[in-house]
This record gives structure tokens, C-alpha cells and sequence, in this order.
């Protein structure tokens, strides 16, 4: 089971859970998953077109998945996903 | 009655109660602070602004902190505002002036911004004020913490320059060095404010931190005879500061403080070895600001994942800017050449601002006769390593203390 870390903002739609496994291989499988427990993170995390919304940041073991494989990214066992507003710093 | 009455999201509209929160709940846009702008029109004249104090807080009505609190100041803001005559003749520029910014107290525009963050801060009950950051802000941060008296953590690269690493620590905060770049840093610090009970200047205070970058083009427009210039140039690391200068213009217009109601174009710099908006300005998606690792010595606007990137992208269009980059070799040279002409130091990142006026004057950009304001935003000896490498200095000779020793090695 991989595991996603979710933010503040989002927990209310987890019913307020910090932590979330889901059972995937890739990360769209993973936010698939999420969104088939709690809906509506889809949404709030992939645009119209399936891509990563502008706003939200996801780190795969602390990975910005935007500068590796992006949402084709290989999940496995035991790896942390991180949801994390990316209006923050400078 | 508060003349700041809520929040509300940048990109949805949605609002909040006023409160330590950055981010959309709905869509996850940015947060800015609104004002009670009816109120504020019967209050704001230029005559209050010209009476009140010598420092920024002379704005303190367009500023997020209201009349009852006590702010902790130490005199920032109303830096010079020069006319650069010698730059501007090398660049084809009659009317090129440079806002130092680097003569605040910890010779930054950080100042700026940490003073509003720190007031309203404490004045809502933290006792700790933090941030993420790439030093300067550090450095703000750490001297008004021990100014006010708060307890203070201050996160920052593990591999900063020295002096700036010992103009932080000399303040004594907690001093966290992280194993890796400001956006590592920034993430760590992003997930940290929902464990702790602290104030980060530019996370979840930032709706407040940010709104103290204006008093940057307020200060301009005064010191231009309530004007406001016809482009200005700013260094872009998130771009937090960017987008505050343009509702800086237009507050100055709304207000009516400001003769005409012509928005400047907003020009953003950024270093090529850490440039995503100037990258996406460039591309066919300049809504699309796809992260990089940086690798530039203008560390202090090393932003590999710039959070107002979009916004950036869009003022400039907006109001005739560009977005513009400049190389290593290019940003050290801009700052010999700022300080060969006008007698300023400035850090790298200055050099960045610099060298894309430079780049963009002899490209052919303006007439002439235009007003240029370029914000010269941090001092030179925060970063002045990067002056001692082989780009040295030619017109330097050693000799014996001799009368004979200098007429042989010193041509006259």
C-alpha cells in the first residue's frame, strides 16, 4: 500500500485523516484510488485535462514530481505521497 | 473599525475571515488580504503620507496593520531613490533611476516585508515567528525577532554564503540549515506549520508579509513627484513581491496619488541558471511554470518552483513587460558596472536587475526619454565571495612602501 500525506485544507474531504493507503501502481492509479474513498480530491488535484493542478505540489518520497516522471510515476509499496499548496516562500 | 475585514482567494473569489492562513480551502489559490476601500478613501491623501513617519509606515493606511498596534520598526523603507546619470548615459537612458533598497537596516528589501509580518504577528498573539528562506529573509527575520522580543526559527540552505549565514546567526534565532535548496526548504516548512503554533512570515502570514513590498513603488511614485515611472524592473524569485508592485500602482491610482491612471509595464529579471518564468514566458504555455533545480549564484531569488510564476508571467503581458534572464558571467559584470557608475554595491541578485536593464537597453528596447526604475533590492557585501574569483580587479598593483616602488609600478 502506498500512502498519501494529506494537507490541512484537504483533510475535512478525508474526514480528517493526516494519512491515506491506497492500493496503486502509478500515481494517477494512486489519486484514483484516494478519490474512490473520499471524493472529490480528483478534482481538486487534476485539472480538466488530467493534468496536476497549478496550485498543488505532489512529492513522491520527497521527490517534486514535476522535475521526475509526473503523474505516470511508478508507485510502489510503502511510498509516500504528499499533497502540499504550492503558494508558499519567496 | 478594522480597515482589514477578511481574505479572499485570488483565483476562485472565495473569502475568509481574517486569520494566519495562506491558502484556498476550495481551490488552493492564494490568499490576499482585502481592505475596507470606501473607508480608506475618505482617509488617504498625500498630505497624511507626507506628514507621517520617515520611514515605510508613513503608508501605514494601504499596510495590513491596524492603527491600535504597536509595529516593530527599525526604520525601513524610504530608501534613495537615485537618478543613475553615468549608468544611464553607458545604457542610452536619460531618465534611469535605481531605488537602493539596499540601505534598509539589514540591507534588503526583506525589511519591508518583515516588519508588516512581525507587527501583525505578534499584535495576534504568536509568540514565534519563523520562515523558509534563501537569507535575506533570515536575516529580516532574525533582527526584527530580537527587536520584538519573540522567540524565533529561521530554515535556510544548508550551503549559503558565509556572510550571510553570519548576519543571520549574529541575532542568535534557531538557526535550522537544511540538507537542501530553498524549494526543499520551503516544502519542509509548507508541511511544518500544521504542527506548530508559529508565525511564518511567508507561508501561512504571507497574505500580510506580502502587502509590505509596496511601500517599494509607493516610495518611488513620491520620490518621483507622485508619479509613477514608465517600466520597472524587479527581480524575480517567487514572484510574491512582483505581483504586489502592480496593486502598489494601482492603490496609488484608486487612492488618487498619483497624477494620470497609467499602470507602469512591470519588467521581471531572473538569473538563466534558475529562470522557470522567464522559461514559460518564452514558451507557447506561459500559464504552465514548470519547476527547475537551481544553479545560479544569485541565490537569494534561487527559486526552482516560483509560487506566483503565473501571476508574474501575466502582469507583465498585462502591462507591456517582459520577462527577461541573464547569465552568471552577466550578472557579476552588472555589478562591477553598477558600481563603477553610481557607486552601488549590490548582491547577485541585484547584478540580475542590472544586468537585464543592460541586456534589454542595448537590445533596443526604449527611446530614451522613457522613466526606467530599476529596484536594486539587497547589498553587495552579502554575496561579495563571488568578486574574488578570476573575474578580479585589473586596476589593482602591489608595491613596497616606497617612493621609488610607486613611480615604477604606478602610471599616472
Amino acid at each position: 500500500m502506498a500512502q498519501f500525506r494529506i494537507p490541512g485544507p484537504l483533510r475535512r474531504l478525508a474526514d480528517g485523516h493526516v494519512t491515506v493507503d491506497v492500493e496503486a501502481t502509478d500515481l494517477v492509479g494512486a489519486i484514483v484510488a484516494l478519490d474512490a474513498q473520499y471524493p472529490g480530491f480528483k478534482d481538486r488535484l487534476l485539472d480538466e485535462n488530467g493534468d496536476l493542478r497549478q496550485f498543488v505540489n505532489i512529492y513522491l518520497n520527497d521527490e517534486d514530481i514535476r522535475l521526475g516522471s509526473g503523474l505516470g510515476a511508478k508507485v510502489g509499496e510503502k511510498d509516500e505521497i504528499s499533497i502540499v499548496p504550492a503558494v508558499a516562500g519567496g | 473599525m478594522p480597515k482589514v475585514i477578511g481574505l479572499r482567494c485570488r483565483e476562485c473569489g472565495a473569502e475568509y475571515e481574517l486569520q494566519a492562513t495562506h491558502v484556498c480551502e476550495m481551490c488552493f489559490g492564494p490568499l490576499d488580504a482585502v481592505y475596507d476601500q470606501a473607508a480608506l478613501k475618505k482617509v488617504v491623501s498625500r498630505q497624511r503620507i507626507e506628514q507621517g513617519p520617515t520611514s515605510m509606515w508613513r503608508y501605514r493606511d494601504l499596510l495590513p496593520v491596524e492603527d491600535s498596534v504597536a509595529v516593530v520598526t527599525l526604520g525601513e523603507g524610504l530608501t534613495p531613490l537615485v537618478k543613475a546619470d553615468r549608468l544611464g548615459a553607458e545604457l542610452g537612458l536619460r531618465n534611469l533611476y535605481l531605488k537602493n533598497d539596499s540601505m534598509n537596516p539589514t540591507n534588503s528589501f526583506k525589511d519591508r516585508v518583515v516588519s508588516v509580518a512581525i507587527s501583525w504577528a505578534r499584535a495576534h498573539g504568536f509568540e514565534t515567528i519563523a520562515c523558509a528562506s534563501t537569507g535575506n529573509l533570515a536575516n529580516a527575520v532574525a533582527a526584527y525577532a530580537a527587536r520584538a522580543g519573540l522567540e524565533c526559527f529561521v530554515f535556510i540552505p544548508v550551503d549559503l554564503e558565509p556572510a550571510k549565514v553570519a548576519s543571520i546567526s549574529v541575532f542568535d534565532p534557531n538557526l535550522v540549515t537544511v540538507r537542501g535548496n530553498y524549494d526543499d526548504v520551503n516544502r519542509l516548512c509548507s508541511q511544518l506549520i500544521e504542527s506548530t503554533p508559529w508565525a511564518f512570515c511567508n507561508i501561512n502570514i504571507r497574505p500580510f508579509y506580502a502587502e509590505g513590498s509596496k511601500t517599494l513603488t509607493f516610495e518611488t511614485a513620491e520620490q518621483l513627484g507622485w508619479k509613477l515611472p514608465d517600466e520597472i524592473i524587479i527581480p524575480i524569485a517567487s514572484g510574491c513581491q512582483f505581483v504586489r508592485h502592480r496593486q502598489a500602482a494601482r492603490e496609488l491610482i484608486e487612492y488618487g496619488l498619483v497624477r494620470g491612471d497609467r499602470v507602469p509595464a512591470f519588467t521581471g529579471a531572473q538569473a538563466l541558471g534558475c529562470a522557470p518564468v522567464y522559461n514559460a514566458f518564452h514558451s507557447d504555455t506561459p500559464d504552465r511554470v514548470l519547476p527547475v533545480k537551481p544553479d545560479t549564484i544569485a541565490r537569494s531569488i534561487a527559486i526552482g518552483n516560483p509560487s506566483d510564476g503565473v501571476y508574474v508571467n501575466r502582469i507583465a503581458r498585462e502591462t507591456g513587460g517582459v520577462v527577461e534572464a541573464v547569465t552568471e558571467e552577466e550578472i557579476v559584470n552588472a555589478m562591477r558596472l553598477l558600481a563603477r557608475t553610481e557607486g552601488i554595491f549590490t548582491e547577485t541578485a541585484g547584478g540580475v536587475t542590472i544586468g537585464v536593464l543592460a541586456k534589454l537597453a542595448r537590445a533596443g528596447r526604449w527611446q530614451g526619454d522613457e522613466v526606467v526604475v530599476a529596484y536594486v533590492t539587497g547589498h553587495g557585501l552579502k554575496t561579495a565571495d563571488v568578486l574574488t574569483s578570476a573575474n578580479g580587479h585589473a586596476r589593482r598593483v602591489e608595491i613596497e612602501p616606497t617612493m621609488k616602488s610607486f613611480r615604477e609600478k604606478v602610471s599616472l
